[in-house]
C-alpha cells in the first residue's frame, strides 16, 4: 500500500464518518460543524489527486464562504434541539432510498472502473486552469459569473426588510 | 491508486446527502444534505480528472462552476429560509405545505 493510498483512506474514513454526523446529528450547529471536517477533508482529498487550485478554492469557498453562511441561518431562526424536532417521518424510507443508492452506485463504479487505476503523474498548474479557463471555456465561465450576480441580486431581494 | 476507490467515497457522500435531504425537516439541514450531494459529484469529477490527465484539466474545470453553482444556490436558498421563517415562524419544510394537496 502506497502512501496515497494511506492518505486516501484516512482522509476517506474522515468524510465518511463526518458525513454520517452531518446528516444524524441532533444538533444542528455540531451538524455545520461536522460538514467543515466532511469539507476539509474532501479539500485535502483534492490536493491529493492533484488539483491543487480546487482544493484551496474548496477550503476557501465552502469551509470559509457557505458553513459560515449556513451557521448565519441557524442562528438567524429558531433551530430546535433533539432527533424528534430536527428529523421527520420518513427516515425508514430515507434510509432504503440512500442505502439502495449507495449499493447500486457502488455496483456500477466496481463494474465499470474495477481495474482502472490512477497514476500520479504532475499536478495541474493553476497557470493551466487559468488558461483554459480564459480560453476553451471563456462562454460557460461568463454564463455563470452572470448566474452568481443574478442569485446575490437576488438574496439581497428576498432578504432585505420593506 | 484504484479509480474505484474514489468513486466510491463519491457514492457514499451522495447517498448520505439523499438520507439528508429526505430525512430532515429543518431546512437549513436539508440545504447542508445537498451541498454533501454537490460535494460528491466535485469528488467524481477530480477523480476522472486525475484518472484521465490530458490537456487543459476539463473535470477541475467544472468542478469550479459547481462550487459557482453551490454558493449562489446556498445564497438563495438561505434568503428563502430567512424569508419563510419571518413570515411563518418556522422553517420546517413538512410545516410549509401551502403548495401541497
Amino acid at each position: 500500500m502506497t502512501g496515497q493510498e494511506m492518505a486516501f483512506l484516512a482522509l476517506g474514513a474522515i468524510a465518511a464518518a463526518g458525513g454520517v454526523a452531518v446528516v444524524t446529528a441532533r444538533n444542528v450547529v455540531h451538524g455545520a460543524l461536522f460538514l467543515v471536517a466532511v469539507l476539509a477533508a474532501i479539500g485535502a482529498l483534492f490536493l491529493l489527486l492533484g488539483a491543487e487550485f480546487v482544493g484551496w478554492v474548496q477550503i476557501l469557498i465552502y469551509v470559509g464562504a457557505i458553513v459560515v453562511l449556513l451557521l448565519f441561518g441557524l442562528m438567524l431562526t429558531k433551530a430546535p434541539l433533539g432527533r424528534g424536532a430536527l428529523d421527520n417521518q420518513q427516515r425508514g424510507i430515507a434510509a432504503i432510498v440512500a442505502t439502495g443508492t449507495f449499493a447500486m452506485l457502488t455496483w456500477l463504479v466496481w463494474h465499470a472502473f474495477g481495474d482502472e487505476r490512477i497514476t500520479f503523474v504532475r499536478a495541474v498548474r493553476t497557470a493551466d486552469i487559468g488558461n483554459a479557463l480564459f480560453t476553451s471555456y471563456v462562454l460557460p465561465f461568463e454564463a455563470v459569473s452572470v448566474l452568481l450576480l443574478a442569485a446575490l441580486v437576488g438574496a439581497i431581494l428576498l432578504a432585505k426588510k420593506d | 491508486m484504484s479509480l474505484a476507490w474514489v468513486l466510491t467515497l463519491g457514492a457514499l457522500l451522495f447517498s448520505l446527502g439523499i438520507y439528508g435531504v429526505l430525512a430532515r425537516r429543518n431546512a437549513v439541514l436539508v440545504l447542508m444534505g445537498i451541498e454533501l450531494m454537490l460535494n460528491a459529484v466535485n469528488v467524481n469529477l477530480i477523480a476522472f480528472d486525475a484518472w484521465i490527465r490530458q490537456g487543459n484539466a476539463t473535470g477541475q474545470i467544472f468542478a469550479l462552476f459547481i462550487i459557482t453553482v453551490a454558493a449562489a444556490e446556498v445564497g438563495v436558498g438561505l434568503a428563502i429560509v430567512l424569508l419563510v421563517f419571518r413570515r411563518r415562524e418556522t422553517i420546517n419544510v413538512d410545516e410549509v405545505n401551502l403548495l401541497k394537496w
